[in-house]
């Protein structure tokens, strides 16, 4: 399992951080993109970010999904966006905040979500 | 060396009954017939779609040894790039007649997935996929959404694209819904939501169809049998294929693909008198027409309803056909135009055409400039 999937199955959302210029990002690759430095750690994000757009799922992609769910771009306060989930109920809108929580898929991974803060 | 396309013919369109390799071969053999050359001329072969090896297929099926080809695969907006890398083949001189085709059969084969195709081994497969979106439409979804948002637009700004849409189809006698009379925005607002706030009415067709165009040089094209529609310039943008990567869902790349065309062409959106815009979704077209330059952020809607501007004269993807991939009918449309053979939906006097091809998640972006040869 790769540090991003193990610091999640304890419950930790990692973002790749570099260790030339300080520039977060996620997914977590094999260089920076910023800088295209290859020395790059892990910092562990704080959990609290708005919603920079989101859409209600009506149909399902394939089976395991259950419709209706929100799937959102959530930009973190440290910087980088992600695709996500937003959970519970809430009016949801744009610019929205909310934080980190987490969700057991099947196959024993636990996935980063979101909920209003 | 200047280029022209000097051919241009679609395949049946809609529900065909017809293979991949019968849609590409009534597209090349129209457009042929309509250059008024043969397969003996084509040493240039662009197409996507079909396999691994597409354009290789595909000169393998038409029994032709191509001195250039390209298969680069970016989704719709290929066809776009073709013609930017015909127009450099033909003046580098590797080659002299290129054809540019496509042909599908997803609507016969039921091909077309909601959830789209992931290769495993892919990021988006690993950190986006969990999380359920359809693709592509959800990522045009949360683009339409955050639209909305920051520019204060209704559902009605994108549903008016589609009505639009409509207007021309009902001009067109090959349009998927030629037949299928007006579409109002209350009937796009009451139409069931996939994702939102995107209706399916909101969505691209779902069809076969295909197409193809013939490119020579501009001083060979005047000699063949229909008048020749000149390349002026092009411009593409590469931007991603995560749906968190891109920072502004409102800037896509067609600000810079169709800002490197105008100034190919030495032309200003206010020159073009027809445009086709890829409309894999009503959105699509809002950002496109404001990336472009047509108007200001947030002015898109009130373009459309003014109805000033042509664009998607054969009605587009969202009411003439959508073959998986749209980008080349985009073309096929252009050509016409400025040939001057739109009949009822002849825009008068067209001189410059503009088609702009869209891929993947507004992943790739490819703006051609297209004048008569008056």
């Amino acid at each position: 399992m790769t540090p991003w999937w193990a610091a999640a199955g304890e419950g930790r959302l990692l973002l790749q951080r570099c260790r030339a210029c300080g520039h977060l990002q996620h997914y977590p690759r094999a260089l920076c993109t910023a800088c295209g430095g290859t020395d790059l750690g892990w910092q562990e994000s704080a959990g609290r970010g708005v919603v920079d757009s989101f859409t209600v799922v009506h149909r399902a992609p394939s089976p395991g999904h259950r419709p209706p769910y929100v799937v959102a771009r959530v930009r973190l306060d440290e910087g980088p966006i992600l695709l996500t989930n937003l959970v519970g109920d809430a009016g949801w809108h744009c610019d929205q905040r909310v934080r980190l929580a987490w969700r057991a898929l099947d196959d024993g991974r636990r996935l980063p979500v979101f909920e209003k803060e | 060396m200047t280029v022209a396309i000097a051919g241009a013919a679609e395949s049946d369109l809609g529900v065909t009954g017809r293979s991949i390799m019968e849609l590409q071969t009534q597209a090349v053999t129209g457009a042929l017939a309509d250059a008024g050359l043969g397969l003996a001329d084509v040493d240039g072969l662009a197409t996507a779609g079909v396999s691994r090896f597409s354009a290789t297929q595909v000169a393998d099926y038409l029994g032709i040894r191509p001195s250039w080809s390209d298969s680069t695969f970016a989704g719709g907006s290929a066809f776009e790039m073709y013609v930017a890398r015909a127009a450099q083949a033909i003046e580098a001189g590797q080659c002299t007649t290129v054809l540019i085709s496509y042909g599908s059969d997803q609507r016969s084969a039921r091909s077309r997935s909601l959830a789209g195709v992931l290769e495993p081994h892919t990021p988006e497969a690993e950190f986006e996929a969990p999380y359920g979106p359809l693709y592509p439409i959800s990522y045009y979804a949360m683009a339409a959404q955050r639209y909305l948002h920051v520019h204060g637009a209704g559902r009605e700004d994108l549903a008016e694209v589609a009505v639009a849409a409509r207007e021309w189809a009902l001009l067109n006698p090959r349009a998927y819904r030629h037949g299928a009379g007006p579409l109002t925005v209350e009937d796009v607002l009451a139409s069931p939501m996939v994702s939102s706030p995107l209706t399916v009415a909101d969505c691209c067709l779902v069809t076969d169809g295909g197409g193809a165009i013939v490119l020579t040089s501009l001083e060979r094209a005047r000699d063949l049998r229909r008048p020749p529609v000149v390349v002026l310039g092009y411009g593409e943008a590469t931007t991603h294929t995560g749906m968190a990567t891109a920072d502004d869902l409102l800037r896509p790349g067609s600000i810079e693909s169709g800002r490197r065309a105008f100034a190919m062409a030495g032309l200003r959106p206010r020159d073009v008198d027809v445009a086709q815009l890829y409309d894999s979704f009503t959105i699509t077209v809002l950002l496109t027409l404001e990336a472009l330059g047509f108007c200001g952020p947030g002015e898109a809607g009130d373009l459309v309803r003014s109805r000033a501007l042509p664009y998607n004269t054969n009605g587009g993807g969202l009411s003439y056909c959508h073959p998986g991939m749209y980008g080349l009918l985009l073309l096929v449309e252009a050509v016409r135009q400025l040939r001057g053979e739109c009949g009822p939906r002849q825009v008068a006097g067209a001189e410059i055409a503009l088609a702009h091809g869209t891929g993947g998640i507004f992943s790739t972006h490819a703006t051609v400039l297209l004048g008569a040869d008056r």
